[in-house]
């Protein structure tokens, strides 16, 4: 596939679908078959508030076969990082490690599917008339781990605790929206907010407000009313995990037993897998996914979760300050090359905006940015920095940055421009350099809505404006969108503002980088959710050991 | 044990208080100068402003780094490590769950690898420039030079993921049997007597030859005395203080140095604890483990030293 035909504005948004998934299929037809076979287990689908985006997958769904869950076993699980920071507080979760593990014990009001549509967990129903003042409706007879009911204080303590600095919340930003979180009654709660926003339900799927007891201030064991229970907890060492028997979703979860330990060295990862010592891993580097896919007990299972090492320029800054030099060097990124050679074809081709192919809202009809060194040569001359160097500083904190740095330095010779590549230590990066050099490199994991996305990285006084860009249209469009109830005028707001990021901010997002997980063929029922690996942080009340 | 022999451990005493001081003062002070502190790494990419200014008063991060330095060392002085920074728990209580682990490690690998070593040693030494000698030289000499990591690996590619004898990690939690405690703690042992025997063993073989060509050896043999008995009851009793340097110095790499064995085999030990501590930016476990690490290696040092002067009737006068 050339960027000539990508970048087609005749390509129809369902075909650009058809040909993203033909080709990030990181697993056999057969494979993928059984993956999805899966999804039939879970529960269908109520959030009307995505649309027919979930379109790609459901088309999908009816084919597979269907397997029998099995009751009982233990695995473990091994995720990619553990320390002594380890912790059992969702809000203050940092790691994939920690959303597991907070999936484990803990229960949202909502929670994702497949299709990232948020289905119904702890809530029964969410209804609101402005998009402003929410009622929401809780699920009777949930207990707690310690046999408390589950009541609307807890919503009320788990939710507005965010909003204190000391709790150290990692989403205290998303939960400045809650102006007020009451209890109406034992089952009801009353969220109002600051401003509209339709996408709530989906808000509240984030494993950091997953709902904890209220008045709970120490984490040294869990109390959740999740499938399972905290058995044993040691930070950077292990967390035990065993059924919860009176665990409110019936017949779930399948296995008796999890433990879940965290193995930061990659290759040890791979061979505790293969060695059949653990039953799943996250983070497979791409240049092990062959050898797992070769061995007999393991295979690989890729998921689009939206994630991406971007090229940060920033605006305010020289010679970023001049729009032919951005443009000239998103000009300058080979995609397909950074695909092929740093990621080894596990991804997907990036626009320089952020919203995914395959996610609700993203606008295929945007003509893709070519490689053209040519067209950067132009405009580089034009800016007065024909032959000129650039110092780029690179780290190995943002995924495939320092190789991107590489190819980028390759290309930029073309047209002759002299990248001085200036490596610098993953250890304290984000703190020393991100968004502080003015080019260099950042990497974002994928947040769960469209909205949440564009606010935290794109809004003009965003705390995280990679390239520090400003555009009063894109901040007024982005508070519309939030209230927008009409679907086809929602999605037409996102599109232009997808236009706007691609087109005048400081990113260069060459690609979306997959999600590698490694399964042994003894563990069924592993579905993709795209929030992140480990089907969204959330495989431990889908899978089952078949003996 | 005589007065000058207890008066010369009293004064090696002392200097370890001293040693340890110098030691957190420098550890405190190199890691202050890295990048970000612990409340930046605890709230990590994505910290706002508030949450920082927050979170830095509740750590106490505030205050001049020579207050904290303080403070720290007067809670050591009262026997108080102080709280992890970044996991809220009392520091004794991290450090006590992976001590026993570091600890059978240590001591297993020790119990292994000191008699093996002893034994390479002397042999060659008794055999030297034979074949033998030369065989155990080279094998010696390539264990040393072939990276730990490069061994674990590759031992755990063939005993654990292609023939599956042994697992590929430790779970200590999981072990209940002593066929269990064997199988899950072959490959690390083997990794780590690979790399110290070696050099234990070279460092007795060369003890033992510089006293062989001494001439009080000679006059042994002059006299008769059979070649082992004139190795084993003349040279050796005169080389046990820099064999017993040579293991103190050995050892003393079990006890902090393990991390990659650690990092290889998820093996719950004193070392990653360290390396946690240092991502974190958690002062007081930094602290915490950079003094077990420094007391433990002078600990060692000394009962070597003593071993030697007790052995040795001519240190003894010092």
């Amino acid at each position: 596939m050339s960027d000539k035909e990508l970048g087609s504005p005749l390509i129809s948004a369902q075909q650009s679908t058809t040909v993203f998934e033909a080709l990030n299929r990181g697993m056999s037809r057969r494979d993928s078959l059984r993956l999805l076979g899966g999804a039939g287990l879970m529960a269908t689908g109520v959030g009307a508030l995505l649309g027919t985006s979930g379109s790609i997958w459901a088309a999908d769904v009816p084919t597979g076969k269907h397997a029998t869950p099995k009751r009982g076993g233990k695995i473990r699980v091994a995720a990619s990082a553990s320390s002594a920071a380890d912790t059992l507080d969702p809000a203050r979760g940092a790691f994939s490690s920690d959303y597991t593990r907070h999936n484990l014990f803990y229960n949202g009001l909502t929670f994702f599917d497949s299709k990232l549509t948020p289905q119904m967990g702890l809530a029964e129903s969410f209804e609101t008339n402005d998009a402003k003042t929410w009622t929401i409706k809780l699920r009777k007879g949930v207990t707690f781990h310690n046999g408390k009911n589950f009541s609307a204080a807890d919503v009320v303590y788990s939710l507005m605790r965010h909003k204190e600095p000391l709790t150290g919340s990692k989403v205290k930003s998303l939960a400045e929206q809650f102006a007020d979180v009451k209890a109406i009654s034992d089952n009801e709660v009353q969220i109002t907010l600051t401003y509209p926003n339709t996408e709530l339900p989906a808000v509240l799927a984030v494993s950091h407000f997953l709902i904890i007891a209220d008045g709970t201030t120490a984490f040294t064991t869990a109390n959740g009313t999740g499938p399972f229970k905290c058995a044993q907890f040691l930070p950077g060492v292990r967390t035990q995990a065993v059924r919860n028997e009176n665990y409110w979703k019936p017949g779930k979860p399948y296995l008796d037993e999890i433990e879940l330990i965290g193995i930061t060295d990659e290759p040890s990862r791979v061979n505790a897998l293969l060695a059949g010592d653990v039953h799943l891993i996250a983070s497979v580097n791409p240049r092990s996914a062959s050898r797992v896919q070769q061995s007999a007990n393991a295979v690989i299972k890729t998921t689009n979760t939206g994630t991406y090492t971007d090229l940060v320029m920033r605006l305010p800054q020289p010679p970023f300050n001049d729009p032919n030099v951005v443009e000239a060097i998103k000009l300058l990124l080979d995609r397909e090359q950074i695909k092929k050679a740093v990621f080894l074809g596990y991804g997907v081709i990036g626009n320089d905006q952020p919203i995914m192919p395959g996610t609700p809202y993203h606008f295929a009809d945007l003509p893709q940015r070519p490689y053209d060194p040519e067209k950067a040569k132009f405009l580089l001359a034009k800016a007065g920095l024909s032959g000129a160097r650039l110092p780029l500083v690179t780290s190995a904190a943002p995924e495939g940055a320092n190789e991107m740095a590489v190819v980028l330095q390759q290309s930029a010779k073309l047209a002759g421009l002299n990248i001085t590549v200036n490596r610098v230590s993953a250890d304290g990066y984000w703190d020393a350099h991100w968004m502080k050099d003015p080019f260099g490199f950042g990497a974002i994991n994928s947040r769960p809505t469209a909205n949440i996305q564009l606010t935290q990285f794109f809004k003009s006084d965003a705390a995280w404006n990679e390239s520090g860009w400003k555009n009063e249209q894109f901040d007024q469009l982005l508070v519309l969108a939030r209230a927008e109830t009409d679907d086809t005028k929602r999605k037409q707001m996102y599109a232009d503002m997808q236009t706007l990021i691609h087109q005048h901010s400081g990113i260069g997002l060459p690609m979306f980088v997959s999600t590698l997980d490694g399964v042994s063929t003894k563990l069924q029922g592993f579905d993709s959710i795209p929030v992140g690996g480990l089907m969204g942080y959330q495989f431990a009340e889908y899978v089952w050991l078949e003996a | 044990m005589s007065l000058k022999t207890f008066l010369y451990i009293a004064r090696r005493a002392s200097g370890i208080v001293l040693t340890l001081i110098v030691v957190s003062l420098m550890v405190f002070f190199v890691t202050a100068f890295l990048p970000g502190d612990a409340a930046q790494q605890s709230l990590g990419q994505f910290a706002t402003p508030d949450q920082l200014e927050a979170l830095r008063k509740e750590m106490g991060l505030g205050r001049p780094a020579v207050v904290r330095y303080f403070a720290w060392l007067y809670g050591l002085l009262q026997g108080d490590l102080g709280m992890s920074l970044a996991s809220h728990a009392p520091i004794t209580d991290l450090i006590g769950a992976r001590l026993g682990s570091s600890a059978t490690l240590a001591a297993v690998t020790a119990a292994i690898s000191v008699p093996l070593a002893l034994v390479i040693g002397i042999t060659s030494a008794m055999f030297r420039g034979s074949a033998l000698d030369r065989s155990l030289n080279a094998a010696t000499m390539t264990t040393v030079a072939i990276p730990e990591f490069l061994i674990a690996t590759l031992a755990v590619l063939i005993f654990a993921v292609k023939l599956q004898w042994v697992p590929a990690l430790v779970f200590v939690q999981d072990i209940d049997s002593p066929l269990e405690f064997i199988r899950a703690y072959t490959l690390p042992v083997a990794t780590l007597c690979c790399v110290i025997t070696a050099q234990m063993a070279r460092l007795t073989r060369a003890a033992l030859v510089d006293q062989m060509s001494k001439p009080y050896i000679e006059m042994a043999r002059l006299k008769g005395v059979g070649p082992v008995r004139v190795v084993l009851s003349h040279a050796l009793p005169n080389t046990i203080g820099p064999i017993a340097n040579a293991i103190a110095v050995s050892l003393s790499y079990l006890v902090g140095g393990a991390v990659i064995i650690e990092t290889i085999f998820n093996y719950p030990g004193l070392a990653q604890l360290m390396v946690d501590g240092v991502a974190n930016r958690d002062m007081p476990l930094i602290q915490a483990c950079a003094m077990m690490f420094c007391s433990a290696y002078l600990l060692l040092l000394i009962i070597a030293d003593v071993l030697g002067v007790i052995t040795n009737p001519k240190l003894r006068s010092l």
